[in-house]
């Protein structure tokens, strides 16, 4: 044995390691060129068999090429693994456009969502949300809106009645009567919108429903101008439709408003009504009592089903009533 | 309301740059919504000329009535055309369109061949002019009215345009000619002339005595004028321009009285009725029917009168419904020479009751019911007497007058409130100018204001802030936010139905909203009774079909689930939150206090009370498998079980502690419906629906719903968490088995109470019902805590022992060996 011999010895080895095309054979090499009765472990058992002067120079040499074989294998190995994992990797591939979600999709009513979205851009605005009951009290629901027992509104044609008719109870016509109930309930400042069902007796056809949503906004505080009415609605149109929307008011009637306006919104490219508003009719916040020397104050209130209508281009009312799932599903949790 | 501009320019001075977009934008700007512009003759050409009918040749050949029709168009010769129409006879004046015409509808008019003749041209309707929608038979003119050959484009004044304006009802001044040409010179700074003015002065010569005029109730009716009309030729015909004027506010021209009466409607907004005076026995009355009686108007109705209708009645009979339609008895005909005309300012409260009690909404109601200015019973009733006495060979008798007009009052104005209140600066002086273009006298020293006689809406400085802001414009406004509070936020209440619609929609339900409304075949067939089935009527449903407000949400849903199975949708889940109506209590009388000042605490709390208290809740149903089948492999369906998580996770959501019980409650399946409890209050519903009504509604079998009392929910916890424990977790399982009838629940109950506070969770992780005997298996999982220390195995071994020891004393649970 000499040193030319262990060097051949390491040589195979890696040449053996190197051409191992899987763990397998490399498992072979390495019996053949590291295991028990491999020329290196052969030689390295006979170490004890030299004289003591040649043990520390055959010693330091067989140990050296035991040192460089091990490294061949460990990189041999290191490598053959890498490419097996590789393998099984890419053996796994998927089509990962099978269709994944089996869960139902849910959502939220567009009325819900579109009221959740007024009210929270009302509550940053520092107005709290009141809610009332659908079936009204007559006086909460017109007398106390300065609206006659006479008025047209409150024939049977326009609004429904509960049996019997002496009790005055009625679906409430509109959400007004919870701005009634929150003056008679609260001192001013009050700063309030009321969103809500209601009620007319009207067919359903593609624009209109006997059933359907409104949300009212009333501001009862000392200094209260149209010019606040004017700036609320402003804030509101383009929170609801975006910067570029104009808005208009125009003169109106409404018993429970004086002066009264429409509120028209100019929005894609033309004029719509969205709803009606004014400065509370001192009457009403008298009846109310509350006192028109130290207090004025607005309102305004418009359809939920129009505002989603006409922001989502809606052209069917019966979409919205039907509850059919394609319709509501495709609205999510947000619009 | 229509407007002509044509009319509107005598009343205006309105300068020939000012284009019809401009008037409107003026109007909408002062309160008027103009619907349309309409440009009458804008889409129509020549030659159309007026031609007399000298001869018709009846086509029988064919399916329809066809005529071959002789006209002399002033050419010399005669023109012959083919005509759909019968309503003419030979020396009918009528107006033909001559080849090279164009109708609206880009309708060319040419020489054709037609049913075997040469049509040279046609005779118009007035729809086919574009003047109206009157198909009824081709226009036809008096006798002398038009020249014949001369071009009917401008004879018919067809160049026009119309204005279509929506008034709103405080604006009753505004439903005439007089009205609506104040607010265009107002809004548009220029010159108004008041046709009244040219009326104030007018006098007529009594020759004889009128037919007496009477007010029973000056509340019915404040000013009465009658006025008497003899040696009227019945024979005399509407001028042209006159007709034309009625056709344009889209009325019809009837007789040259009733055409008068109605134009004057028109121009001055106070509605006239003509009597024929040899039908009246005496004078005349306006008073209360007094008893329900038939009445014959004169659309030849037969009405049962309410013995509360106001009534303008001669000394034996009612003549005519007062301000809402004459009599047929009365009527004006084509013998009539002798004329009664009834000019009144009735109360607008009585003619608004009329006109519904009957149905019948008239162009004279519409405006009564609105008020009319009341000083133009006088002026409007002089103003058919010029009109008719020019016109005809009619003479003026008598006027005989009843009551006085009665005027809005004086009112004071603080010229800084209105200011205040617009959060704009304005003068008194523009605030003084302003209100006298609407006709108020004002008194600039002491600001007294007298509204116009037309103005009886004009009560409060706050409708005075209206006309001020609404002359000067509401654009001139500035656009300023309030100032505002801090904070506000969603009561607790508002948030947790967010919350839970929020969860329920993740898990994939999809919310709907139904009407509330449903029918007692409904209420019984699901099965409610007691409180539960009792409910509110509507006085006058949408349809009898649905007469009752909901008890119940889960009836609507299964509703809109089977609309939905019947669109082809198969596995899904739906819910809805809202109100249901039970009727906890009997209805009272309304009560309703005076308004204009606040009603006493106790008149309020009366009010509140009378509201029955309405419920809050959310359900939902389940329909068909819980998730989508596809390459994934099959699902299972919904069932109970899935119902009564969707129930609980709501109250786990809201953190409220429940316990579960078997319930048999409506309209769940007796055997799989659950009751979730809550501070000992049942508060929630869920399980498989009833087999009876899943067949009834075809829905799949084991469909399953939940209800939540949302409103009967107490306030959430604030949440006390537990210290999160970092000692391992010690993992056992037991195996117990019971009779089939001990509840799961009860045996997991027993299990926690002997496991004690050590015990961190416990999950059911397998039933074996397979056993025999009426025997089940059921598998815990059971794992132990501790905060502080690592359990040894004998703690462990001595815990499980305790909670199986519990298991079996209290449900019988023996301990399952392999």
């Amino acid at each position: 044995m000499n040193q030319g011999e262990v060097a051949q010895w390491v040589e195979r080895a890696r040449s053996a390691f190197a051409a191992a095309q899987d763990l397998d054979s490399l498992k072979d090499a390495r019996l053949a060129h590291a295991g028990d009765k491999s020329p290196i472990a052969l030689a390295s058992r006979s170490l004890g068999s030299l004289a003591a002067d040649q043990k520390a120079s055959v010693g330091k040499i067989i140990g050296e090429a035991k040192a460089a074989i091990a490294a061949a294998l460990d990189e041999a190995t290191a490598k053959l693994e890498r490419e097996q994992d590789e393998r099984v990797l890419r053996d796994e591939v998927v089509d990962i456009t099978l269709p994944a979600s089996r869960s139902h999709k849910g959502g939220l009513h567009p009325i819900t969502i579109i009221k959740n979205e007024i009210s929270d851009f009302f509550i940053e605005q520092g107005f709290s949300v009141a809610e009332g009951p659908e079936l009204e009290s007559g006086w909460l629901n017109f007398d106390a809106l300065n609206i006659p027992a006479d008025h047209p509104a409150r024939t049977m044609q326009d609004t429904f009645f509960i049996e019997p008719v002496e009790s005055g109870i009625v679906l409430r016509t509109h959400t007004s009567p919870v701005q009634i109930r929150t003056m008679l309930e609260n001192e001013p400042p009050i700063y309030v919108i009321c969103p809500g069902r209601t009620f007319r007796a009207d067919e359903l056809d593609a624009t209109h429903s006997p059933v359907f949503h409104q949300v009212e906004g009333l501001v009862i505080d000392k200094g209260i101008t149209m010019a606040h009415l004017k700036g609320t609605l402003d804030n509101f149109a383009r929170h609801m439709f975006g910067a570029d929307v104009k808005t208009r008011l125009r003169p109106s009637f409404f018993p429970f408003t004086e002066p009264s306006a429409e509120v028209d919104i100019f929005f894609n490219g033309r004029w719509i009504e969205w709803g009606g508003c004014g400065m509370v009719n001192p009457r009403v916040l008298a009846t109310c009592g509350i006192d028109t020397d130290l207090y004025s104050g607005f309102a305004f209130g418009m359809g939920l089903e129009r505002t989603l209508m006409v922001r989502h281009g809606i052209t069917d009312m019966h979409d919205i009533v039907e509850g059919d799932l394609r319709f509501t599903r495709q609205f999510g949790v947000g619009l | 309301m229509r407007a002509p501009l044509s009319w509107i320019k005598e009343f205006v001075e309105i300068p020939a740059a000012i284009t019809p977009e401009q008037i409107s934008d003026g109007l909408i700007r002062v309160g008027f919504e103009v619907e349309e512009i309409i440009k009458q003759g804008a889409d129509l050409t020549g030659p159309l000329v007026f031609a007399k009918v000298l001869s018709i040749e009846e086509l029988t050949d064919f399916k329809k009535p066809v005529r071959y029709v002789g006209l002399d168009c002033g050419e010399g010769s005669t023109r012959y055309v083919i005509c759909g129409a019968t309503n003419f006879v030979v020396g009918d004046l009528i107006v033909a369109a001559l080849p090279g015409a164009v109708l609206p509808g880009d309708f060319a008019i040419g020489a054709r061949e037609t049913y075997g003749k040469t049509s040279n041209g046609m005779i118009c309707s007035a729809r086919e002019l574009g003047l109206g929608d009157d198909h009824s038979g081709i226009m036809t003119f008096a006798q002398g009215s038009v020249t014949i050959g001369e071009d009917a484009i401008s004879g018919l004044m067809i160049n026009d345009v119309i204005f279509d304006i929506s008034v709103n009802p405080d604006r009753g001044y505004a439903l005439s000619i007089r009205g609506l040409a104040r607010e265009v010179a107002g809004s548009l700074n220029l010159k108004f002339i008041d046709p009244v003015d040219a009326l104030r002065d007018l006098t007529f010569t009594e020759t004889g005595k009128g037919v007496t005029a009477k007010i029973a109730d000056p509340a019915t009716a404040s000013v009465f004028y009658l006025r008497t009309l003899t040696n009227f030729d019945p024979r005399a015909t509407t001028p042209l321009w006159m007709r034309r004027r009625i056709e344009k506010m889209g009325m019809r021209s009837i007789s040259l009285v009733v055409d008068v009466t109605n134009y004057v409607m028109l121009e001055l907004g106070q509605p006239l009725h003509a009597f024929d005076k040899s039908k009246i026995k005496g004078g005349l009355t306006i008073k209360r029917a007094g008893k329900a009686q038939p009445f014959t108007t004169l659309d030849g109705q037969v009405r049962q009168l309410h013995p509360d209708d106001l009534m303008v009645c001669d000394d034996e009979q009612p003549l005519a419904l007062a301000g809402t339609m004459g009599g047929a008895s009365s009527e004006i005909s084509e013998s009539t020479t002798e004329i009664a005309l009834e000019a009144v300012r009735f109360d607008p409260v009585c003619i608004a009751k009329n006109s519904r009690r009957h149905k019948l909404s008239s162009e004279a109601s519409r405006r009564l019911e609105r008020s009319v200015d009341p000083s133009l019973a006088e002026f409007a009733s002089a103003r058919f007497v010029q009109l008719l006495t020019q016109h005809s060979s009619a003479q003026h008798v008598a006027t005989v007058v009843d009551g006085e007009p009665k005027y809005a009052p004086l009112l004071t104005v603080d010229p800084a409130y209105i200011s205040r209140i617009l959060g704009l600066e304005i003068t008194p002086t523009k605030i003084a100018e302003l209100l006298r273009v609407i006709g108020c006298d004002v008194d600039e020293k002491n600001f007294v204001v007298d509204p116009p006689s037309w103005r009886w809406d004009l009560l409060t400085p706050a409708d005075l802030a209206e006309e001020v802001a609404r002359m000067i414009g509401y654009d001139a406004i500035p656009s300023v936010l309030p100032p505002r509070p801090v904070h506000a936020s969603l009561t607790p209440t508002q948030k947790r139905r967010r919350a839970v619609a929020t969860m329920l929609a993740s898990r994939g339900l999809a919310e709907v909203q139904t009407f509330p409304f449903t029918n007692q075949e409904t209420i019984d067939f699901m099965g409610f009774v007691g409180e539960r089935a009792s409910t509110y009527a509507i006085a006058n449903p949408m349809s009898e079909e649905f007469p009752l407000m909901r008890v119940h949400l889960v009836p609507g849903l299964i509703e809109v689930a089977a609309r939905n199975i019947s669109r082809g949708a198969k596995d899904f889940a739906i819910f809805e939150m809202g109100s249901i109506f039970r009727s906890s209590q009997k209805l009272i009388d309304g009560i309703f206090p005076e308004i204009g000042s606040r009603p006493s605490t106790q008149t309020i709390k009366e009010i509140y009370a009378s509201v029955p208290p309405q419920g809050f809740h959310v359900a939902g149903v389940l329909v068909g498998k819980v998730e989508k089948e596809d390459w994934q492999g099959s699902a299972r369906s919904y069932g109970w079980q899935d119902a009564i998580a969707a129930a609980s996770d709501i109250l786990d959501l809201c953190h409220l502690p429940w316990s579960i019980s078997r319930s048999e409650f409506a309209p769940w399946h007796p055997g799989r419906c659950a009751e979730l409890i809550v501070d000992g209050k049942a508060v929630a519903h869920a399980g498989e629906l009833h087999p009876r009504i899943i067949a009834k509604y075809g829905l799949p079998a084991r469909s399953a719903a939940f209800a939540v009392a949302l409103s009967a929910l107490p306030e959430s916890l604030r949440v006390r968490p537990t210290t999160v424990g970092t000692m391992p977790a010690a993992l056992q399982d037991v195996a117990l088995i019971v009779d089939e009838n001990v509840a799961a629940g009860d045996v997991e109950a027993a299990l926690r109470a002997g496991a004690g506070p050590l015990l961190e969770s416990i999950t059911l992780f397998d039933r074996y019902d397979k056993l025999g005997d009426g025997r089940v298996s059921l598998a815990f999982a059971l794992v132990f805590r501790a905060e502080d220390r690592t359990l040894t195995g004998a703690e462990i071994t001595a815990l499980r022992e305790s909670a199986v020891a519990e298991a079996a004393r209290s449900t019988g649970a023996t301990l399952r060996t392999a």
